[in-house]
């Protein structure tokens, strides 16, 4: 899709006049102050922020997972919240991935990736193809039949991407998925959601605090900043696709990098 | 990765697997030994402290006796039906109260008073209402085995992960979805451990229900053993029950592997 084709193309998702408070104990919390954003089909958005920015906030909202207490989020131009209830078919095109990887430890990790098309009632002949392909489209064929416990953190993230890919949603949803990796595994993660993202085109919202992660994968790069939450500035990243991890030590990535910082410490 | 973390601990199994082969037996000789020399040199009374063999001698009689393996039956029924029921009633309770807040905190006095209360006390009312029969003994069976049920039922749907019902809840899952692939499968690690400490009440509570009423099963079977002044039966008796309990206890073990081997309490070595 060129450029051009996306900008008259409706919007994966778009947030109007969004805001979220939190009730807690100690008193009301304004978790993200009114917030409008857009993200165009096929485009991969990073929200970068410290912790308390809102940005885990904003992205269970987006998945239907938290209501908003103000403003409207549509997904592929349907409302997702209607009198306070979360409309089915707005969901269906969303796949969530959080931080822990979350499978289920009682099932295989084939059928961790398979749980959803189970939940919709494919037949297993289709279920199976269809994970088949995405075991071995995130890298972790030959490992089907075990346990999720038997899988090292990166190998269960990457089965985590699969189930939420299996029923082939829109939208892609990650809530800071390689958090909990170490550094290398991190790149390497990194290098491997690009390389899915260009082969399927889906839309892909990731949610990071790491400013070289943002930079590496976002065609946008939105920074937050707390207290309340909200959309600081949005920075626009040029660098041609596939990108690889040598683009990191170049000046032109460390300048958009040291800008960023460089915000952030301004905001916090 | 996983090898390398498995590594020692597979390497160091082996011998900490096979001890308890060579131990048991010996521990379990030089304790009748000891009894054996106590008895001899002691003179004591058989009727205080038969001799092992004597044991032994009437155990192989009630071995050979087909109205005692009718007791053994008796009994194994009424703590079967009894567990039975207490699982039934208990996960479902379980599953209600772990599920609906408000119901658990209202209902939650009366659980803990009358987990507090020592059941064994309601056995004479049980025979009342109940009669001789077995219903009194399944019933007081299904009383004891029920609250260790129903609290770790109750436990295990608490625990289940928030991410996991995060993921259920982002794929649109309905309710019943939830509770048949989420909830169950979580909290069965915690039901299995109630079920385990539940058969061994459950035998108690059959065997105490026999204490008081009724003309067969193997807690009766003990009585009449105690007013015939045959301790050594005495002894015969309490070795079936013994035995009983660990076949049925084993029975839950073996469960256990079949129903959760993900979870790593089926890959540990039991008892």
């Amino acid at each position: 899709m060129s450029v051009a084709e996306s900008a008259v193309a409706a919007p994966a998702f778009a947030l109007a006049g969004v805001e979220k408070w939190f009730e807690t104990p100690e008193g009301r919390v304004h978790a993200l102050s009114p917030t409008d954003l857009v993200v165009r089909a096929g485009e991969m958005i990073v929200l970068l922020g410290p912790s308390g920015c809102g940005k885990t906030t904003l992205l269970r909202m987006v998945a239907g997972l938290a209501a908003p207490s103000r403003g409207q989020v549509r997904v592929m131009d349907r409302d997702l919240w209607r009198n306070g209830r979360r409309q089915p078919e707005a969901v269906a095109g969303l796949g969530v991935v959080f931080q822990d990887a979350n499978l289920f430890p009682w099932l295989t990790v084939e059928r961790n990736v398979a749980l959803p098309l189970e939940l919709r009632g494919v037949s297993k002949d289709q279920r199976d193809e269809r994970v088949r392909r995405l075991i071995e489209l995130v890298g972790i064929a030959g490992f089907e039949k075990r346990w999720p416990r038997e899988l090292s953190g990166g190998m269960r993230q990457r089965a985590a991407i699969a189930r939420a890919m299996s029923y082939e949603p829109e939208i892609l949803l990650m809530d800071e998925p390689f958090g909990a990796l170490d550094a290398m595994t991190r790149d390497a993660m990194n290098l491997e959601l690009q390389r899915i993202w260009l082969e399927t085109g889906k839309t892909i919202l990731v949610v990071t605090h790491s400013i070289a992660e943002a930079v590496f994968l976002g065609d946008r790069v939105v920074l937050m900043s707390p207290r309340p939450g909200r959309i600081d500035t949005i920075v626009d990243v040029p660098f041609a696709r596939p990108r690889t991890l040598d683009l990191q030590g170049t000046a032109e990535f460390q300048h958009i990098v040291t800008n960023l910082r460089y915000r952030l410490g301004a905001t916090t | 990765m996983t090898d390398k973390a498995a590594g020692p601990a597979w390497r160091r199994r082996p011998m900490s697997r096979s001890l308890p082969w060579i131990t048991t037996p010996i521990l379990v000789l030089a304790f009748v030994a000891v009894w054996h020399f106590y008895v001899a040199e002691t003179h004591i009374s058989a009727f205080i402290l038969p001799h092992p063999g004597a044991v032994w001698r009437a155990w192989i009689d009630l071995l050979g006796n087909g109205r005692a393996w009718g007791d053994l039956v008796v009994t194994l029924y009424e703590t079967l039906f009894g567990f039975v029921l207490a699982l039934f009633l208990g996960v479902i309770l379980g599953v209600v109260l772990g599920r609906v807040r408000w119901l658990e905190t209202t209902l939650n006095p009366f659980v803990v008073a009358l987990q507090v209360a020592p059941k064994v006390a309601f056995v004479p009312l049980f025979v009342v209402w109940f009669g001789f029969g077995m219903t009194s003994k399944v019933i007081v069976a299904t009383v004891l085995a029920f609250f260790p049920i129903l609290t770790n039922t109750i436990l295990g749907v608490k625990s289940v992960e928030l991410g996991h019902r995060d993921v259920m809840n982002s794929l649109t899952a309905s309710r019943m979805a939830i509770f048949r692939r989420l909830e169950l499968p979580s909290s069965l690690p915690y039901i299995l451990t109630g079920m385990e400490v539940g058969i061994v009440l459950a035998i108690i509570g059959a065997i105490v229900g026999e204490y008081l009423g009724g003309n067969s099963g193997l807690g009766y079977l003990l009585i009449a053993k105690m007013n015939a002044y045959e301790t050594d039966g005495l002894f015969a008796v309490m070795i079936q029950m013994t035995l009983l309990g660990f076949i049925l206890y084993f029975g839950v073990g073996m469960l256990r592997r079949l129903l959760i081997p993900w979870h790593q309490s089926a890959t540990r070595t039991g008892v």
